[in-house]
């Protein structure tokens, strides 16, 4: 009796963790093959590192990239209006800041994802003393614009509501004021056929997404109807544009719809792209809420029904929350899909950043053998961009409590 | 003179080919603690699912409160406002916290003031015993405590009939009591309660009438005393030995 009771005041301490050797002794050196694998793996890095950082700062010719770095951001955007890309940056970054301070939490890591691309792209090569002056401190800028709207954001008259509407806003007005309206005056109209570059490539990545995401949600609701018109209608959509490849759908969108609207009513070619785009991830996007919607369990509709929830009400505070957190993963690899899709509208003659990578290749006899050190320099921008989607996607997760809850 | 809250006439339902209820009737009052039990598969958990219509009975006569369940919606939103409901398996909301599940149909159902329905929520809560737990979610919570919160959940429309379906059923042997309590306390304040359970220690102290079920069909009923003292159907004396004596 008293034993029991002395084990069960006593407080046992966890084994204490290992130290940096120890461990090392442990799981890397605990036997014959382990410590000879070992060792064999770590002289393929080093081989394989010194061979890449010989090559990427001492072989490689970086001029294409350091000499044309407006066009890898732009395309052919004008240069005296090139102000008008400037103030829609600071406006998202101004923004992003304020939901931070706002909102703090998963909006905190959303700010620091966007300054590390930011301070990415000032290590950028570049050229010319005073253009590299400009394109560095533009980006530092944007970097202390986000903290001022932090700190904006901490006081407490911004409401959510407001930070809303200046997204909305927001996002409406920047398409606006990077195309422009009039001939002349002080914001004159840029066609899109001058845009390019990690520009267009955001913007149709940004579009795309912030597009299908809603548009996929209605799709999947609409296939798990019970209204037979609107089930099989979605079904219908989802299953046609899941038997097409994308390159079809950017051509019917981009050459075919044309033929069939009258000639006053012309979509813009970067919007018709935009559209095709849309639509593909909509239909893959909608797949994914179906899993996630076939996980809400049968128990949680019936509670939701009993405490008197309307349909309406349930799909929208029970199914879509639970079933949305259980495809985060899935849905974010579909929009980084999409982000590398974007290299696609080079079919319909759109200028993204892996056609401007291959302008700038023939723009000069000089580069052409330079070939490898522009792809890999398009490479690298994709992958950083998609490595930053997918590491939000898990912050995202721990913030929703993913498995957890 | 009491009320009649509960009356239905010739209950029957059918999955596909099978009868899971042939032709239940039932009359309750407003106040009366009932405890259907029997057997699994006899059709007591689908007979309280229809009283708040989540499963449709194709036969019959439902009428709750004045209300007859038919296919009109708004008959049926009316009535769900009306009843609450606890399940075997709690149901509790997983991506809301404890205060969030409680408040939720308050404020879009009964569009309550959020401060109003919070406030209502933990009185509910220091009622069923958990008010510390409020903050938290339904995954941290313990079995016992989860039940509780749904039983919060389901009093914080203010509802004059509550339905337990197996309310124990999933529970550890030593939550058990736990929310059994809660139950007591409820069915003492007045509470129409319909309750599926095999607790028969429930049963002895607070029901008014017990319903055995089997097949679809009402063997038996009567006070705790009679079914317990003088059964008269073999089946039910039957079933009783062996839920009694182990």
């Amino acid at each position: 009796m008293s034993s029991t009771e002395g084990r069960l005041a006593k407080n046992n301490k966890p084994p204490a963790s290992l130290g940096l050797l120890e461990w090392i002794r442990r799981n890397l050196f605990n036997n014959l093959i382990n410590s000879a694998l070992t060792i064999v793996s770590l002289a393929l890095l080093f081989v394989i590192g010194r061979a890449v950082i010989v090559w990427v700062f001492f072989v490689a010719d970086w001029r294409p990239i350091y000499s044309n770095p407006l066009i890898f951001m732009v395309g052919q955007y004008p240069r005296e209006q090139i102000w008008r890309v400037g103030v829609s940056l600071f406006l998202v970054s101004f923004l992003t800041g304020v939901s931070w301070g706002r909102w703090r939490g998963i909006m905190r890591s959303f700010a620091m994802l966007l300054a590390g691309g930011y301070v990415v792209l000032t290590l950028l090569p570049v050229g010319g003393l005073m253009g590299s002056l400009t394109f560095r401190l533009f980006f530092i800028g944007n970097v202390a614009v986000i903290y001022l709207g932090f700190l904006l954001g901490t006081r407490t008259f911004v409401t959510g509501a407001w930070v809303l509407i200046g997204w909305l806003v927001s996002l409406l007005a920047i398409p606006v004021l990077l195309r422009g309206w009039g001939e002349s005056g002080a914001i004159p109209i840029v066609d899109t056929t001058m845009w390019g570059g990690l520009m267009v490539t955001l913007l149709l990545a940004v579009g795309g997404i912030l597009l299908s995401f809603p548009i996929g949600v209605l799709l999947a609701l609409g296939r798990k109807s019970s209204l037979p018109i609107i089930r099989i209608f979605s079904t219908a959509i989802i299953e046609m544009v899941r038997g097409v490849p994308l390159v079809t759908i950017l051509f019917m969108s981009s050459i075919i719809l044309a033929l069939f609207l009258p000639p006053e009513l012309r979509i813009d070619r970067l919007v018709r792209a935009l559209l095709g785009m849309t639509l593909f991830s909509a239909a893959y996007t909608a797949e994914n809420v179906r899993g996630g919607l076939a996980a809400v369990t049968e128990g949680q509709i019936e509670a939701a029904r009993a405490v008197g929830l309307n349909n309406f009400q349930t799909t929208l505070l029970i199914v879509l929350p639970q079933a949305l957190r259980a495809v985060i993963p899935a849905i974010v690899g579909q929009f980084i899909a999409l982000f590398k899709d974007t290299t696609l509208a080079i079919i319909v003659a759109i200028n993204e950043l892996l056609n401007i990578g291959k302008s700038v290749l023939q723009s000069d006899v000089e580069y052409l053998q330079l070939q490898f050190e522009i792809y890999i320099f398009v490479a690298a921008i994709f992958w950083v961009f998609s490595y930053l989607m997918s590491f939000a996607s898990r912050r995202l997760e721990t913030a929703l409590g993913v498995g957890t809850r | 003179m009491s009320e009649t809250i509960i009356l239905c006439k010739d209950v029957n339902k059918w999955f596909g080919n099978f009868q899971a209820l042939k032709g239940v009737d039932m009359e309750v009052e407003k106040g009366e603690v009932i405890v259907i039990f029997g057997p699994s598969g006899s059709g007591k958990s689908t007979f309280i699912r229809t009283i708040n219509r989540l499963e449709e009975h194709q036969q019959g006569t439902i009428i709750v409160d004045g209300i007859e369940l038919t296919h009109d919606v708004r008959n049926i939103a009316a009535i769900r406002s009306e009843i609450g409901m606890v399940f075997q398996q709690f149901n509790l909301f997983p991506h809301l916290s404890v205060l969030q599940n409680i408040t939720l149909a308050p404020i879009w159902v009964r569009k309550w003031p959020k401060e109003k329905a919070e406030e209502v929520a933990r009185q509910l809560l220091e009622r069923v015993g958990i008010p510390e737990q409020a903050e938290k979610f339904p995954a941290n919570l313990s079995g016992g405590q989860q039940q509780r919160v749904a039983i919060a959940r389901a009093l914080a429309m203010q509802p004059k009939i509550m339905l337990f379906d197996e309310p124990t059923s999933a529970l550890d042997p030593e939550m058990i009591k736990e929310v059994l309590d809660v139950m007591v306390e409820l069915a003492k304040s007045g509470m129409t309660m319909l309750v599926v359970t095999h607790e028969m220690g429930f049963a002895r102290a607070v029901a008014d009438r017990m319903f055995f079920f089997d097949e679809g069909l009402v063997v038996e009923s009567g006070t705790p005393d009679d079914i317990f003292k003088n059964p008269k159907e073999d089946r039910t004396k039957l079933f009783l030995s062996q839920i009694l004596t182990h």
